[in-house]
């Protein structure tokens, strides 16, 4: 008997941003910052042609998840594939500030970034660039501020270029199947290496590279989680409690890790050898059974970790 | 890109008690509505932004419709046009009322 | 004395030549173009099988390489006109006179090479008048079809996509032409056999395993609210109206949607078993999820569609499969079952004038007609009753006339503006300019106004078959062409006539929110779902991949 799907208002992939935090935070309400009534838009967009979004594409405020004070940002998946720019990264970046400068016993309990973005605006391209660095300055000094930063992907768009770098930086990453976490796109690849080396029409392809499920067991992704944004709200309220200190001890175990893992699977061009390698059932298969069997499925060693 | 607005006048108050409200996305074929309760109680207005020129005729005649349906009284309606169609942008204004008039 | 068995010889004599390249009937794939060069004659008529879906691509290409000076002026008749190399023969000079009837994917080639005067055109036609003049006055001398498989003998399976293959080879096999079949493979024992050694002479195994284009599949993630509006209006306002358990869907969002909605929200009205029972129709992955909900008694399809053979093999009760468990679909059989043994036919349409009248061409593309204006059309030879068919009879004929006679629904579906804000609704069809253009004796038009019996839009459903003038039919066309030119262009007050006499009805008419229009209601929201659906068997092509 074939399985319905989820219903169509509780799908993360479906959601809107707002729709996703409505979702996703507890009840009692979502204060938002800049909202977009203050028209706090891109200056750039017009030269272009361009009409832009009154929030320029992003969410930001504050909220509660299971009664714990957080901060949280949602990106825009469908407005300019949630692409970076000026204001955009700007408002994440002040985000991630106001959680370093509230730290403490009445401060936020965690940083939520529900990534959904395609990387730098190609319109904004300097200013993109400059606010993914400060962004990924301000995450290493929320979290040396003893505050876990989690990331949430899983919209159409994933979290790729500097959005994967983001994703990478997090303390925790939590990812539904339809999600990818790269940096190259693989139409960057394609073009810049030719199709043999990354054929980016295959996409079946692209999601045994980047997608949630070869991430997750490679211990690129913390938590795999079925699509619905009540899922999502599960894990993230499990996440928080358990986060790795940031500290130097972590960061050498994550170089660890890593160096670990490319010795041992380095040479593999397909996740279906690197699942041959590490023992894993069936392969070929892997890709294409359902969320319950593919949670069944142990990992490779190493991938449950604290080392991030 | 073309930026106007269309002045309407209505028969009554858009009802409920919100403030604001949010919907849709400037994506291909979309749009994105941002509504306020900011104008006298009898007066409505849409703002739009379009990249797709050519088009203020359809959008007046679309909007006055709207307007006549809907009185949508007291509300500014701010649009981000993503090349929707006017069906979609008749939909788009009507959900977005319909949000207004929620018990908030 | 006269010869009467002259195309008898003359086939000998080319078996003959043939024979020289091949091992029986076996002709090894590097000596294609050889061999084609030794049977084929200038002058001939020739069908290379580019059916809707399946290609013989292998042939064409080799037919496409042959020298000009040897083979020349052949008349290409064939369904689809769909790979670069058919558009090759004209190129190169291979062949001078088409007569066809589909071109989608080389539609502003064929355009391009109609105007440069590249090609001579006899007609464009329908699929089933195509395959009907196969047997009278366009008889192929030469068939190059493609299959799935041979057996040592020359027995054909081609499997799911039989399509156009037994159609085109009954017409050649038997009045003494050549049929040569490219196929995947040769085998010991075939799963079954789709035509017989008799008709086959020679056999090609191909380097590479035929074209399928991939046609049916419409991604539910691209469905709209508009397209939900419609398929609520069509299947509440028709389907539920009159009762339609036979049909036919065009492919298209809009009736994706409705096969998307019949689930949901049919379930809601209590239609299930009293519509939609009964389908000549493609095989649709959108019609999966009212498949599995126990909608559909059963489905004849024209073709098959990439992707869907372990599910339709595992739905037997449902679609016409051999005993090998493989579907097996006929263009020329679903083409008759659409046209006379269905009750509607709704499908979708680029362009419609004011008259009803509707056509798919466009400045600089023409796609052709496929099989649209078969089942977009009333079928007069029609005598066996049925409650819509009599139902939409009495609706037009108004009381006059003493003898009872029913019409066919013949639905179009269309949102008023395409992309990019092009208008479909319009006083004029582009047809129209571009057969004055090219000297065409008839303008092209799918389907006629006088055949529509509805035309649905996110307005409304306008009943042209309550329509009582001329006039009255244009008024309904524009009191549902909501803000094109044509739409603006209304009288107000006979549209509203029009309305009052339930002519036109708009979604309030029918009960129906604006607002209820949510892509909540579909049954599947992406490809992914419709694999879901199907238990896995489903294979969704790679293109429509986000997992």
């Amino acid at each position: 008997m074939s399985k319905l799907s989820q219903t169509f208002k509780a799908d993360w992939y479906e959601a809107s941003a707002r729709e996703r935090i409505a979702g996703l935070l507890d009840a009692e309400g979502f204060t938002e910052f800049l909202g977009p009534e203050q028209r706090a838009m891109s200056p750039h967009l017009a030269q272009f042609d361009l009409t832009g979004a009154f929030d320029d594409g992003i969410v930001v405020g504050r909220g509660r998840l299971d009664g714990r004070p957080v901060l949280l940002a949602a990106q825009e998946g469908r407005f300019l594939g949630g692409a970076f720019g000026e204001v955009h990264g700007a408002k994440l970046v002040g985000l991630l500030r106001a959680a370093r400068d509230a730290a403490g016993p009445d401060g936020p309990h965690a940083v939520l970034l529900l990534l959904d973005t395609g990387g730098v605006r190609l319109q904004e391209a300097n200013a993109g660039e400059l606010a993914i660095s400060e962004i990924i300055h301000a995450i290493i000094e929320v979290r040396s501020a003893g505050i876990p930063v989690l990331a949430l992907v899983g919209g159409r768009a994933g979290a790729f270029g500097g959005g994967g770098i983001i994703t990478a930086c997090c303390s925790r990453i939590i990812a539904s199947e339809h999600a990818r976490v790269s940096v190259s796109g693989p139409e960057v690849i394609e073009t810049n290496k030719g199709v043999e080396e990354f054929d980016s029409r295959d996409r079946a392809l692209v999601w045994r590279i980047c997608g949630a499920r070869t991430r997750y067991l490679t211990g690129g992704v913390d938590r795999y989680v079925k699509g619905s944004i009540q899922n999502f709200r599960e894990a993230a309220i499990a996440l928080i409690a358990h986060t790795p200190a940031f500290e130097l001890a972590t960061l050498k175990a994550e170089q660890r890790r890593l160096s670990e893992r490319l010795q041992r699977f380095g040479d593999c061009r397909d996740a279906p050898e690197i699942w041959r390698k590490a023992g894993l059932p069936e392969p070929e298969h892997i890709a294409e059974i359902s969320d319950d069997a593919f949670l069944a499925i142990q990992r490779i060693k190493g991938a449950d970790h604290d080392a991030r | 890109m073309e930026q106007f607005q269309v002045h309407g006048a209505s028969k009554r108050r858009a009802g409920g008690h919100r403030r604001q409200v949010i919907t849709g996305a400037n994506a291909s074929g979309n749009l994105e509505v941002l509504v306020e309760r900011v104008l006298p109680d009898l007066e409505c207005q849409v703002e739009v932004a379009t990249a797709v020129t050519g088009f203020r005729p359809i959008w007046e005649a679309v909007i006055k419709e709207f307007f006549e349906r809907a009185s949508p009284g007291g509300l500014r309606f701010s649009i981000n046009d993503g090349g929707a169609r006017p069906d979609t942008v008749t939909l788009r204004l009507m959900q977005s009322v319909q949000l207004m008039e929620d018990k908030a | 004395m006269n010869d009467w068995q002259k195309q008898r010889s003359e086939r000998n004599a080319r078996l003959n030549a043939g024979s020289h390249y091949a091992s029986g009937k076996m002709v090894p794939s590097d000596k294609a173009k050889a061999f084609l060069e030794a049977v084929v004659r200038p002058g001939d008529r020739v069908c290379l099988e580019g059916d809707n879906q399946k290609q013989a691509d292998f042939l064409a290409e080799a037919l496409a390489d042959v020298d000009p000076s040897r083979i020349h002026d052949l008349h290409i008749v064939q369904s689809g006109i769909v790979l670069q190399a058919h558009l090759d023969l004209f190129e190169r000079g291979i062949a001078r006179k088409l007569d066809f009837s589909y071109s989608g994917p080389q539609g502003a080639a064929i355009a391009r090479a109609l105007v440069a005067g590249k090609i001579e055109l006899g007609a464009i036609h329908t699929y089933i008048e195509l395959f009907a003049r196969y047997f009278v006055d366009l008889t192929p001398h030469v068939a190059l079809v493609a299959a799935v498989a041979a057996d040592r003998d020359g027995n054909l399976y081609t499997g799911p996509n039989t399509e156009d293959t037994p159609t085109i080879v009954e017409a050649t096999a038997f009045k003494s032409g050549i049929v040569v079949a490219q196929v995947n493979k040769v085998v010991d024992k075939l799963p079954r056999v789709d035509i017989p050694a008799d008709q086959i002479d020679f056999i090609v195994e191909a380097d590479r395993p035929f074209y399928v284009e991939p046609l049916f599949t419409r991604d539910p993630a691209s469905v709209t609210e508009s397209q939900i509006l419609m398929a609520m209006m069509a299947i509440k306002g028709i389907y539920a109206e009159y009762s339609v358990k036979r049909l036919n869907h065009g492919i298209g969002f809009p009736t994706a949607a409705i096969e998307l909605l019949l689930p949901t929200y049919g379930e809601q009205l209590g239609l299930r078993g009293k519509i939609a029972t009964h389908w000549a129709l493609n095989p649709h992955p959108t019609l999966i999820p009212a498949i599995e909900s126990g909608w559909v008694e059963q489905i004849h399809s024209f073709g098959s569609e990439v992707g869907m053979d372990d599910y339709m093999s595992a739905r037997s009760d449902v679609y016409f499969t051999g005993h090998d468990g493989s579907l097996r679909s006929n263009r020329l059989l679903c083409q008759t079952a659409g046209l006379y043994a269905c009750d509607m036919f709704i499908g979708s349409t680029l362009q419609i004038d004011i008259a009803g009248n509707s056509s798919t061409v466009t400045p600089g593309r023409i796609a052709g007609f496929g099989g649209a204006p078969n089942m977009g059309s009333d079928p007069r030879g029609r005598r066996h009753p049925s409650a819509p068919w009599l139902k939409a009879g009495r609706e037009a004929s108004d009381g006059q006339g003493t003898l009872t006679r029913g019409r066919k629904l013949v639905v179009q579906m269309l949102e008023t503006f395409g992309e990019k804000m092009k208008p479909n609704f319009v006083e004029r069809l582009d047809s129209i300019e571009l057969a004055e253009k090219l000297n065409f004796d008839l303008a092209p038009v799918m389907i006629y106004g006088d055949d529509v019996s509805h035309i649905v839009t996110e307005e409304g459903i306008a009943n042209l078959l309550l329509c009582r003038s001329p006039a009255e039919r244009e008024q309904a066309v524009r009191g549902v062409a909501g803000f094109t030119d044509v739409g603006r262009a209304r009288d107000r007050k006979a549209v509203e006539a029009l309305r009052q006499r339930g002519v036109i009805r708009r979604p309030e008419d029918l009960g129906i929110n604006l607002l209820a229009a949510s892509r909540q209601l579909l049954a599947a929201h992406s490809i992914e779902d419709l694999v879901t659906w199907s238990g896995g068997l489903y294979q969704a092509p790679s293109k429509f991949r986000n997992w």
